[in-house]
């Protein structure tokens, strides 16, 4: 028999929870950005874990699309990190908290 | 006792994949140089993708490794590299308790929550249109329901892709003129 489907989700809710974490102390845009997509992969393991728990592809399909919209986001972010950093020479949160030019 | 409920690899496999899992998100989170930190996410990345191909989805674990831990991870390095490789942080945890400490006790409920529901609770009700699973190939299953029930939202991010290159190619584009008396000035600010 296999693995009871609570226990990836419960790794889930725990990779969930570092991402949340460094999101939140972290002070580096990139690594907080990393964590986002720590955050994303944890969704991505529940989405996957309840597609064999309920025995539905949509699980599945879900976390396909989720891929495509992740790839997207960090083209973008990066994008605007690599603006944000010519014009103010920091990834410093801290330095950037104003959203004047 | 667990041993005689759940196959012995299976059990193996997956205590390994969650051990690299966890080193690889705490190295994230504590990691001075970005550079390290990026090297952190390639091996969570990698430890989801076997619990991936464990619960059956294989083509997943694949595009998890192709799209993630290769594009999207060599995207960051790019960009780490671009902004300089020995840019340390000023402070990681370390000085600001107050905010580490709100931090814990948010995500700490979040985690609490979670576990409820990850153990309690049973999703019931009717099966989505979807289709199976268990209909045939995991590629061929997913295949079938992209092109047909998912076909809209599938063309949809055809459209999204080509907006982020747009948007990205005019991000990063040096803007001429306009742009530099404009950040001379706000550095004298």
């Amino acid at each position: 028999m296999s693995i009871p489907g609570s226990w990836y989700l419960v790794v889930a809710a725990l990779l969930f929870g570092l991402g949340a974490f460094g999101v939140l102390t972290r002070r580096n845009v990139i690594v907080m950005f990393m964590s986002v997509e720590l955050m994303l992969n944890a969704v991505n393991l529940t989405f996957v874990t309840y597609a064999r728990m309920l025995n539905d592809v949509g699980g599945q399909v879900a976390v396909f699309f989720v891929l495509v919209v992740a790839a997207a986001e960090v083209v973008v972010g990066l994008g605007i990190i690599v603006a944000i950093f010519r014009h103010r020479a920091t990834v410093t949160v801290d330095d950037i908290s104003s959203l004047k030019g | 006792m667990i041993a005689t409920v759940i196959s012995v690899p299976q059990l193996i496999v997956f205590i390994v994949s969650v051990v690299i899992i966890a080193i690889g998100g705490v190295g994230l989170l504590s990691a001075r140089y970005p550079v390290h930190a990026a090297l952190f996410l390639v091996m969570t990345l990698f430890g989801v993708a076997v619990l991936f191909i464990e619960e059956g989805a294989e083509f997943l674990a694949a595009v998890q490794v192709v799209v993630y831990a290769g594009a999207v991870v060599v995207l960051f390095l790019f960009v780490i590299m671009l902004l300089g490789v020995d840019r340390e942080e000023i402070t990681s945890f370390a000085g600001d308790t107050v905010r580490v400490a709100l931090a814990g006790v948010g995500v700490a409920l979040i985690l609490a929550e979670l576990f409820i529901v990850a153990t309690g609770a049973w999703v019931t009700g009717a099966h989505a249109v979807a289709g199976k699973l268990s209909a045939g190939s995991n590629i061929g299953v997913l295949a079938r329901s992209v092109f047909t029930t998912y076909l809209l939202p599938f063309e949809l991010t055809a459209a999204l892709l080509v907006i982020a290159v747009v948007g990205a190619v005019i991000l990063s584009r040096r803007m001429s003129g306009v742009a530099q008396p404009r950040a001379h000035e706000s550095r004298e600010v």
